[in-house]
């Protein structure tokens, strides 16, 4: 009868200790950085989704391509109209995961490096990509960042003869989220 | 004794599952891809964002007059604008490329809703200016709006010297002002269309005219590519109103864009290109080949702070 006592109060504690293994952010920061001798493009998205599971270490991506802000109003609306064609694909996802999760302590303050691989979708076509990123930890909460290039051809971006001096077949992309909610 | 301790510990061990279970219906589903789910959905609900329609048209116009779109603040469009000679003059004239009439323009964005622009055309010597507001915007979501509405009021001057030097010639008489609303909608990532209501009023009409003008304007666009689309534009004129001689003007175009240009080819009966001058001043008839192919050119700069 004990034995059954303590298996029920035992079992209380594992339903009510459902600790946090997601964080999550709706107000991510990805930018991208197309540099040619003719100009530089820049853009920056701050109303990035994203959830981490700390445990599993499963990681997703998801943004409007109509909150990128451009500093030419005229690039926005050609990135939106002939570029990325933001009516037909209203958004870009990434799912995928942190391989190395393992390795990172999230209990512990530090700066952690985390190895990302998924499927990226852009446009409307998917890629698997691979990257290097950093996981950092400080009073509890985290940030991923990571800096990886893609190629507009990998997702059927195509650019027009007459522009191709000024904008970069390769675009380098800045990932910048702190996980500012957990559930 | 035991026995009750029991009872009471297994019906708090049930509660608490079924609360649990409650808690986890309420909240989102636990599952990663559910989460990213409900999040998404969230931020894309039409009920708690307003999602603005953009690129109704290319440019600011349509072919010869204006359409609902505004150019972004501090951004500077510089246009010129050609219209050649008639068709029917024949090869003698090279289909009339031998002649034209062109207009150079200036338009710059005071705010994202508030443009101005100056031109200069050859016909008539005009000096124009105008100024255009954006009323409303097409728009769904939280604020559903199904159209745009514009508003352009311009200013036109005749700088040819008078020809009656008998009598006293006014200043005024050199002017003449239209206001006009723009009523525009996309209806399509392919297809926008839009009237626009139009009055204009000549300080100096020909006797037996009428110095007021009402015209009702329809145009749209057509993409045809990414890239390309083709235009029509129409003015017609309250037929009680009408000048004497003037037709209304029809005119229909190609919009080509590439980065920060965008090139109209067109063809029009009006050579005119300020609104007093095609939608009032118009004379050729398409059916008798008074057509003229034109260009504008337009390329922007982006001299101030968005």
């Amino acid at each position: 009868m004990k034995k059954l006592q303590l298996l029920f109060i035992g079992s209380l504690f594992i339903f009510n200790t459902t600790t946090a293994q997601k964080v999550f952010t709706k107000t991510g920061t990805i930018s991208f950085f197309s540099k040619t001798n003719m100009e530089d493009i820049k853009a920056e998205n701050s109303q990035v989704i994203s959830v981490l599971n700390i445990q599993s270490g499963e990681l997703q991506f998801s943004i409007l391509i109509k909150s990128f802000h451009f500093e030419k109003a005229l690039m926005e609306e050609h990135f939106n109209e002939n570029y990325l064609e933001s009516e037909k694909f209203p958004k870009s996802t990434f799912k995928g995961l942190i391989t190395n999760i393992a390795a990172i302590n999230f209990t512990k303050d530090g700066t952690y490096n985390a190895v990302v691989t998924g499927d990226l979708t852009i446009h409307g076509s998917t890629q698997k990509i691979t990257t290097t990123g950093k996981i950092i930890i400080s009073n509890g909460k985290v940030t991923a960042m990571a800096k990886f290039f893609i190629k507009l051809a990998d997702y059927k971006v195509t650019i027009p003869k007459l522009v191709k001096d000024n904008i970069s077949e390769t675009q380098e992309i800045t990932v910048t989220c702190l996980y500012n909610q957990k559930m | 004794m035991k026995l009750h301790i029991s009872i009471i510990l297994a019906s708090t061990y049930l509660l608490s599952f079924f609360s649990n279970k409650a808690m986890a219906q309420n909240a989102p589903k636990v599952d990663t891809t559910d989460l990213m789910a409900s999040l998404e959905n969230e931020n894309t609900n039409s009920s708690n964002k307003t999602n603005y329609t953009t690129a109704t048209f290319k440019t600011t116009r349509l072919i010869n007059g204006h359409t609902v779109e505004n150019i972004a603040k501090g951004v500077l469009d510089v246009k010129i604008s050609h219209r050649f000679g008639t068709l029917n003059r024949g090869a003698y004239e090279l289909f009339g490329l031998d002649n034209a009439t062109m207009r150079m323009g200036f338009d710059y964005g005071i705010t994202n809703n508030i443009m101005i622009g100056v031109g200069r055309s050859t016909f008539q010597k005009t000096f124009d200016g105008f100024i255009k507001v954006k009323l409303l915007r097409q728009s769904s979501g939280k604020i559903n709006m199904p159209i745009a509405v514009s508003y352009v009021a311009t200013i036109a001057l005749n700088s040819l010297k008078f020809t009656d030097t008998s009598r006293k010639n006014l200043f005024s008489s050199r002017l003449s002002y239209t206001h006009q609303l723009i009523i525009g909608r996309k209806f399509s990532e392919k297809t926008s269309l839009q009237i626009m209501p139009t009055f204009v009023h000549r300080n100096l009409a020909e006797a037996g005219e009428k110095n007021d003008i009402l015209a009702i304007g329809i145009g749209g666009r057509q993409k045809l590519s990414k890239r390309i689309s083709i235009n029509a534009e129409y003015y017609y004129q309250i037929p009680s109103y009408q000048p004497a001689n003037s037709t209304n003007a029809l005119s229909i175009g190609f919009d080509i864009e590439t980065g920060g240009h965008v090139f109209q080819l067109h063809f029009t009966n009006a050579k005119g290109m300020a609104e007093k001058n095609f939608i009032t001043e118009t004379t050729g008839l398409w059916g008798k080949g008074d057509v003229l192919f034109g260009f504008n050119i337009s390329r922007v700069f982006t001299i101030g702070k968005q």
